[in-house]
């Protein structure tokens, strides 16, 4: 049906590369990703070599130093990138201020949710003792005696770090590809880790696992349409054939664009699996709920900036150009997510589900700034996801806190937090402030992040889309509204929750949660006039993004 | 130039923090507030109060400091709200005075900007006015709760900032915030230290419709963003400036986009619901800051906002909200009139009472608007010494149902007597505050058009039989057996009540002062409406199309 020149196409682009010499490689712009590389070989090495009792403290120690010292170098590069952007190992990478500011935001988030995950505020961290064991059987119970531990958790989330760092910054769709399955699968072996409720664990791993699958195949097969209506799978080089209407294969009266309709279809529904957009939302709440909950914070934050990191990526840079073809399905998955996340929360009574499905709807949101598609849309994109990183990582941080009455289980049913306020009153504060901050309430990070991508949307004309925007807000009002009824108003039955003292780290935790969600919504300036991009940078809309593609074209 | 404003906002805040700063100790609190204060940040020994063993035991420690704090913050911010009044330049009380622009948020054109026309001013000393009577009228209602009620004299203050802030905001943006921030306290006020069992789900009620008009009206405020390319009030209001020059379609929607929130909080039939609920489950003291001033934001925000930013829309929805109106108006004497509890009764009444001030707005006539501003006034004292007087009955019989009640006057005279004239100031009896503004209204309305004031008639009508039928019920005939000790009023209720019953006596005998600050800036604004003048000549060609 369509004429298609395979050989012709591997000659367009992808050859070239090949056949020249050896890349140039500036190590110094692929420093942090080394060394996240880096110290994840190594921790598999402790793993393997320190005797079971002794590797903890080294672990979280080159783990702690590791994001630290990623960290810094992505600091340091922002004054070498300079505005424009530019690529690294042969094109397969971008480095420019868009990047720079997701990956420094997935470096602190993940710093912070490996601070929940190294908590063992009563003397044992949320993990099972050994996971490869039955549940309730005798080989578990001698482990747990033994007080045997995974810590080869560290090293498994230093690769999902490394994944979700190159994330955002791919530059091709095989790249973007390696980096997805990096990030992943660490994600569901560490979500079937948990010490408590192993079963629900196991099983919210393997859902996630299968579905992730199915996203993974669907991406894979998306790329392979694109490339198919490309001849390339790099970003640059898709971004001129669609420009062009198709790469040159097409030139002679061929038309490529069911291709192209495909490959957009196929890669979004791999991207839009990992935001967590309805319909592919189906494994937030089973994976949130099940997994320890370190980890679900850590998901909930990190993998969701770095999963709309790659989302506007590609959305504004291979696809920038066909924004036609993807805004109606945009569109419809914005407000499907929206709406069906907001409606579908009210009836949850579990707060780890409650918050996955927030995270759907907030997904939603964040939605409606892609669709604007303008330099706004993604600073508003980009000041949501930071915002509403560090809220839900203090957020999860309570959830840990809160037990059953002998403080041996967190206490996940809602309706028994009754009292909390009553006896806690800072922690539940802090809680009732996170919840106020999802809800968008003003002089709150979450209001300002609302506001953000809602105005973007409406500037590009997408008024509906911010009607349906503020009247899913108003739903999602109802249950975190509801939360805080139950903490303030409601009076603690016979069976009052207990909370174990905030650990120093926890407490930590919280703190910075509040604080960065309070600093955000009463000084927004701060990110907003220096971090995301602004129109003042580039005469184009989404300029910042775009640019390191022209450079890349540049250069070849 | 001197920061009022910004002082009125800050202080309570202040107040607030030195309050929740406090130390949970148990020793009696000295008056040296700021000693123990400074020791608050060293961590407080988290020792419990003692439990009051009566109604005539002595308030916690706690509570007692922070009623003082609470006390003497509100009548500081008073007095800064009072200085700023008479520094005010009624010559140009039409303009904008007191002004402060101080950029925000750069990136969306956001400044605090604060400043004061006439109306503002007026509703600013209204509620500045009010704050300091409802903390001494709840001075010994959270005694026998664990914090001695200082979260809740935190909240009061937070609140007083905020009401003082949606007041003064002359950015969008900013007013948007104090609009919707404001909710929280009201939530917690209710929600935590409120009556009933209901209290819960009425705090839920009351903040979900809040929240649901409030994010309509945030895809409006964006939208005088996007259209307008500004936030700041005065550049908006600009006749030749970008907002002016919106198509007019677009310019209904953001009308309407902001009309719905302000309904909502006004309260206007048909989404006046969450009031009486919300009423019934408040404190009087919360009560009479919910209905006497938070509910003016929406009112004053049609008049700042709805007809200012888009005189072009107003003629628009002239009929429907004048129809709105005379059903609020009509809807909410009835309704009251059949309620058995007072604090539902009063809340419909106010339902009413809004239904006027709308009116008196949408007449678009000079006499109309001066009205309605009065209105707000007035209504926040009269009304607010109702809720106080029929929280002091609660607060001795514990119920607020009228059945319980009778005979009244005979063990509490002086109770029966300001209950008698501030429920005659309810009717807009003459000689006190709410007739003349009742009357300016009905002035108003007429000259705009004769039928609905007629129809608007009906509402005093009403107004005279539920406050009568009330006052008959609960102070006159035979005393109840579980009424015959009832206290009178004592020296502190006297002090909550008696400022009130004082402003409505003399706002009553001479309005003068309030209207020679409201006038000027009412004239502007029917004077931005261009429409007004026309929609009065052709409204009955109107009134048919709808």
């Amino acid at each position: 049906m369509i004429p298609l020149n395979p050989a012709q196409a591997v000659h367009t682009a992808a050859e070239r590369t090949i056949t020249e010499a050896a890349p140039q490689l500036d190590w110094w712009l692929l420093a942090p990703l080394l060394t996240v590389f880096a110290a994840g070989v190594l921790a598999v090495l402790f793993e393997a070599f320190l005797p079971q009792g002794r590797r903890r403290g080294p672990q979280i120690g080159l783990a702690v130093l590791a994001l630290l010292t990623t960290f810094v170098l992505l600091v340091l590069q922002v004054g070498s990138v300079g505005q424009e952007g530019t690529t690294v190992a042969a094109g397969a990478l971008a480095v420019d201020r868009t990047v720079l500011f997701f990956q420094g935001t997935i470096t602190v988030l993940a710093l912070v949710s490996l601070v929940l995950i190294t908590e063992r505020g009563d003397g044992r961290d949320a993990f099972a003792a050994q996971a490869a064991t039955v549940p309730g059987s005798e080989e578990e119970r001698a482990h747990i005696m033994a007080g045997s531990q995974h810590t080869e958790v560290y090293p498994l989330v230093l690769f999902a770090v490394l994944g979700m760092l190159m994330f955002p910054a791919s530059n091709d769709f095989l790249t973007m590809f390696v980096a997805l399955e990096v990030m992943s699968l660490p994600l569901y072996l560490m979500c079937g880790l948990a010490r408590r409720r192993r079963l629900f664990s196991q099983e919210a791993a393997v859902k996630y696992f299968l579905l992730g699958a199915f996203a993974s195949a669907f991406f894979l097969f998306g790329i392979a349409m694109v490339y198919g209506y490309a001849g390339s799978v790099n970003f640059a080089a898709v971004r001129e054939a669609v420009a062009a209407g198709g790469a040159p294969i097409f030139a002679d009266g061929g038309n490529g664009e069911p291709l192209l309709l495909m490959g957009v279809g196929l890669v979004a529904i791999g991207l839009l699996f990992k935001v967590g957009a309805v319909p592919f939302h189906n494994w937030k709440p089973d994976v949130y709920q099940g997994a320890p909950t370190p980890i679900t914070a850590l998901m909930a934050s990190c993998t969701l900036v770095a999963a709309f990191g790659a989302l506007l990526r590609v959305f504004f840079v291979p696809f920038g150009g066909s924004a036609d073809v993807w805004e109606p399905m945009l569109w419809t998955v914005a407000v499907l997510t929206m709406v069906v996340a907001a409606v579908v929360a009210v009836t949850q009574r579990d707060i780890k589900r409650l918050l996955a499905y927030s995270s759907v709807v907030h997904a939603g949101f964040i939605l409606t700034a892609v669709v604007a598609g303008s330099t706004d849309g993604l600073a508003g994109a980009m000041f949501y996801l930071g915002a509403y990183g560090f809220t839900t990582l203090g957020a999860f941080a309570v959830v840990t806190l809160v037990r059953t009455k002998d403080g041996a289980q967190e206490l996940n049913e809602i309706d028994r937090w009754a009292g909390l306020g009553r006896r806690h009153p800072a922690l539940a504060g802090a809680l009732a402030l996170f919840l106020l901050a999802f809800a968008g309430i003003p002089l709150t990070s979450g209001f300002i992040g609302k506001f953000a991508v809602f105005e973007a949307a409406l500037s590009a004309g997408a008024a509906p889309l911010v009607v349906v925007g503020v009247l899913s807000s108003a739903v999602t009002a109802f249950f975190y509204v509801r939360i805080i009824v139950v903490m303030f108003f409601r009076d603690p039955g016979h069976e009052a929750p207990t909370v174990v003292r905030a650990g120093v780290l926890t407490g930590g935790v919280i703190t910075l949660g509040v604080a960065a969600t309070l600093v955000l919504g009463v000084f927004p300036g701060l990110v907003l006039d220096n971090l995301v991009p602004s129109q003042d940078s580039g005469p184009e809309p989404t300029a910042v993004m775009v640019s390191q593609v022209t450079a890349d074209s540049g250069g070849e | 130039m001197f920061p009022w404003l910004t002082i009125a906002i800050a202080l309570p805040v202040v107040g607030a923090v030195l309050i929740w700063a406090l130390p949970r100790a148990k020793a009696p609190a000295e008056p040296a507030v700021a000693t123990s204060s400074a020791q608050a940040s060293g961590g407080g020994t988290a020792t419990r109060v003692r439990p009051a063993t009566g109604p005539g035991a002595g308030p916690s420690a706690d509570g007692r400091t922070a009623k003082r704090i609470a006390l003497g913050t509100s009548l500081a911010t008073l007095l800064v709200v009072a200085a700023m009044a008479l520094r005010f330049d009624t010559s140009q009380a039409g303009g904008l005075q007191f002004e402060q622009v101080v950029p925000w948020i750069p990136r969306f054109g956001v400044h605090y900007a604060v400043g004061v026309d006439g109306i503002a001013l007026v509703l600013i000393l209204m509620s500045a006015v009010l704050v300091p009577l409802v903390i001494i009228a709840a001075w010994n209602e959270y005694d026998d709760r664990e914090d001695g009620g200082r979260g809740y004299f935190a909240l009061i203050l937070v609140l007083e900032a905020m009401m003082v802030g949606v007041f003064a905001a002359t950015d969008v943006f900013l007013f948007y915030v104090f609009f919707e921030a404001m909710l929280i306290p009201v939530y917690f006020m209710v929600g935590r230290y409120g009556l009933g069992d209901e209290r819960a789900k009425a705090a839920v009620k009351f903040l979900l419709y809040s929240l649901a008009g409030g994010l309509v009206m945030l895809v409006a405020v964006i939208g005088v963003y996007v259209y307008g390319g500004t936030f700041l009030w005065t550049d908006l209001t600009d006749p030749g400036g970008a907002l002016a020059a919106i198509d007019p379609s677009t310019a209904r929607w953001l009308f309407l986009g902001f009309f719905i929130a302000f309904a909502i909080k006004a309260p206007m039939w048909p989404v006046h619901t969450w009031l009486p609920d919300t009423a019934q489950a408040s404190r009087p003291g919360t009560a009479v800051l919910l209905v006497g001033v938070l509910d003016k934001v929406g009112t004053y925000g049609m008049l700042r906002f709805c007809l200012e930013l888009f005189p072009s829309a107003v003629s628009w929805f002239v009929w429907p909200v004048v129809g709105l109106s005379l059903v609020s108006i009509v809807y909410g004497a009835i309704l009251a009139i059949g309620q058995s509890d007072m604090m539902r009764l009063i809340a419909y009444t106010s339902v009413s009472h809004f239904g006027f001030i709308t009116l008196g707005i949408f007449a678009l006539t000079p006499q109309g608007q001066a009205g309605a501003a009065l209105y707000m006034v007035n209504h926040g004292f009269a009304t607010g010494a109702l809720f106080l007087i029929v929280g002091f009955l609660v607060a001795r019989r514990g119920s607020a149902r009228i059945a319980d009640y009778g005979g009244v006057q005979k063990v509490a005279p002086r109770l029966a007597g300001a209950f008698l004239v501030v429920g005659l100031a309810g009717l807009a009896l003459p000689g006190l505050a709410p007739f003349v503004s009742e009357f300016l209204v009905f002035v108003g309305v007429y000259a705009f058009s004769p039928v609905p004031a007629v129809l608007a008639t009906a509402g005093v009508v009403l107004a005279a039989l539920y406050i009568l039928w009330m006052y008959q019920r609960t102070m006159t005939g035979p005393v109840p057996e579980k009424l015959t000790g009832l206290r009178d009023l004592s020296v502190r209720e006297m002090w909550a009540v008696g400022p009130l019953i004082a402003l409505i006596i003399a706002f009553g005998l001479y309005p003068q002062p309030l209207l020679d600050v409201i006038n000027p800036a009412v004239e502007r604004t029917v004077e931005i409406v261009p429409e007004a003048g026309v929609v009065a000549d052709g409204a009955s060609e109107e009134g048919d199309h709808e």
